[in-house]
């Protein structure tokens, strides 16, 4: 579980300071997945460092229920002189945890997940789509409680960013872990997540949130029902564009 | 060649070709240009157009060399110098990493010994010759010595550059994982500065000979360099021309052999 109370977040530099995060209150439940869009610069990814504990808050209270944090950021950011394998268990070697169980089991998840065959390979034989996945098992063999997401399909072309989101979301949902993903895109907001908190521009407040639960689990199938375009218009509205 | 199929159509193979044809083009060109410089050379110093005593030739070159050969004398101070070069090229390489990573882990102290560095870097080395002799003395330390303060400066600069230009999200991913300076220099810095590094002993290894030669010039007993300076004071062209031609070959040699080194560890990057 993940709660943010009454947090505010402050920058400091040489020009002066900028209030990035006001008031905000919102909850991730175990096992839930949530979104959090808002205009871009509105402080998105301080969120994600407050909530990673990268950042402390100025006032207020991020309430973290034990567990470790797992990053997936904006780009893949494989070091492209490792294997995959290499790759999946720089983690584990960060840590001090490269035990071979552990290892093991790293290497049972990318073999469930289809990269059993990739493992040889380096980061740039493999596709934008495939590459990202690395980095999912990646974050995954770290075995963290719940995942934070920084726009990490915002480097990918349309399509291949619509396969990613499935193929994340499911891996995520079968994996059963918490996650908060942070994003500009409405539409990927309401395909994967549970819960979608609104922000407004900068200082971020939250504007409203909502539950959804209409269309099944799967993206695919939730980007076809009639309620996706309505609540797309309701978000859009929301956040003033 | 990722998607070169067996049956290549016409136009691919007419592509093929085009690059074939343009790399002898470029090779025969470069062995065309030296083989005229040297035959220019030759036939003027042979037609008595240039005088060859002041000029010298390829064929006294070769001559010399073999003389040279013949008593040893040539492989000695080869042998001299490449030691000095080799020596003051590694310590500098080393010495120069070694106060990068100090200057990469603690940025106020990268930030105090700035204007020193960049002073020391625009004075030209061998105006602390003088000084170097009388403090070190005239044997081979002194030249090692000059060696590495013309080549240590680059090297803890190119070497940081390379540190700092560390892609920011791979760094934000470490930080995310809790890893500490030392973690980030191992799994992420020092790898993904190898290109830097590279780039840093290819001109490291130019001016370690250029410290060293430069070392003999001033005071020495052996060397090319040495070699050189003699041929100058009584007025032996063709020593003088033959040290430059083997030291054109040495330096050359070392270049070629840390791009090859170069080509096969930055292939991943």
């Amino acid at each position: 579980m993940l709660e943010f109370k009454e947090v505010y977040y402050t920058y400091h530099t040489k020009e002066g300071e900028t209030t990035a995060v006001k008031n905000l209150n919102f909850t991730v439940e175990n096992g839930q997945f949530v979104s959090v869009i808002g205009p871009s610069g509105c402080g998105k990814t301080t969120i994600l460092s407050l909530a990673a504990g990268l950042l402390t808050p100025s006032s207020g209270e991020v309430l973290r229920g034990g567990g470790e944090f797992g990053y997936m950021l904006q780009r893949d950011a494989l070091f492209p002189w490792r294997t995959v394998e290499q790759n999946i268990f720089l983690p584990l070697e960060v840590k001090k945890r490269n035990t071979p169980e552990k290892r093991q089991r790293a290497l049972e998840l990318a073999e469930k997940y289809g990269l059993k065959d990739f493992l040889k390979k380096t980061p740039s034989q493999l596709s934008g789509g495939m590459r990202q996945r690395v980095a999912l098992i990646r974050t995954l063999a770290a075995e963290p409680e719940i995942l934070l997401l920084d726009e990490p399909f915002s480097a990918l072309d349309y399509q291949t960013r619509l396969e990613v989101c499935d193929d994340v979301q499911s891996i995520i949902k079968s994996e059963k872990k918490t996650a908060l993903l942070v994003t500009h895109d409405i539409s990927e907001a309401i395909a994967l997540s549970d819960k979608v908190v609104v922000l407004s521009a900068r200082p971020a407040a939250v504007v409203a949130q909502h539950k959804i639960d209409f269309g099944g689990n799967s993206p695919k199938s939730r980007r076809e029902c009639s309620e996706f375009a309505t609540t797309f218009e309701t978000l859009r509205k929301e956040l003033g564009i | 060649m990722k998607n070169r199929r067996p049956e290549c159509s016409p136009e691919h193979l007419a592509y093929l070709k085009k690059i074939r044809n343009n790399k002898i083009i470029v090779h025969v060109s470069r062995v065309l240009i030296l083989a005229a410089i040297f035959g220019l050379w030759e036939l003027c110093a042979y037609t008595q157009l240039i005088d060859p005593f002041i000029t010298s030739s390829p064929s006294r070159i070769v001559v010399t060399l073999v003389q040279l050969s013949a008593d040893g004398s040539l492989y000695y101070n080869i042998g001299i110098t490449l030691m000095e070069t080799l020596v003051g090229f590694l310590i500098a390489v080393v010495l120069g990493y070694g106060i990068a990573i100090i200057l990469w882990a603690n940025e106020t102290v990268s930030k105090v010994l700035e204007p020193y560095i960049v002073v020391l870097n625009s004075l030209p080395k061998i105006a602390l010759g003088p000084m170097i002799i009388i403090w070190i003395g005239t044997g081979y330390s002194a030249i090692i010595f000059m060696t590495v303060i013309v080549a240590i400066i680059v090297c803890i600069m190119n070497t940081l550059a390379g540190f700092l230009a560390a892609d920011k999200t791979k760094l934000l991913l470490m930080k995310s994982m809790g890893a500490n300076k030392a973690t980030t220099l191992i799994k992420l810095i020092i790898p993904s500065s190898l290109p830097a590094l590279m780039n840093t002993l290819k001109v490291a290894v130019g001016l370690a000979w250029i410290g060293s030669v430069m070392g003999e010039y001033i005071s020495s007993r052996a060397g090319l360099g040495n070699m050189i300076n003699y041929g100058r004071q009584v007025l032996n062209l063709d020593l003088v021309m033959t040290s430059i031609v083997v030291l054109c070959v040495l330096a050359g040699g070392m270049y070629g052999i840390i791009a090859l080194i170069e080509k096969k560890v930055t292939k991943q990057h």
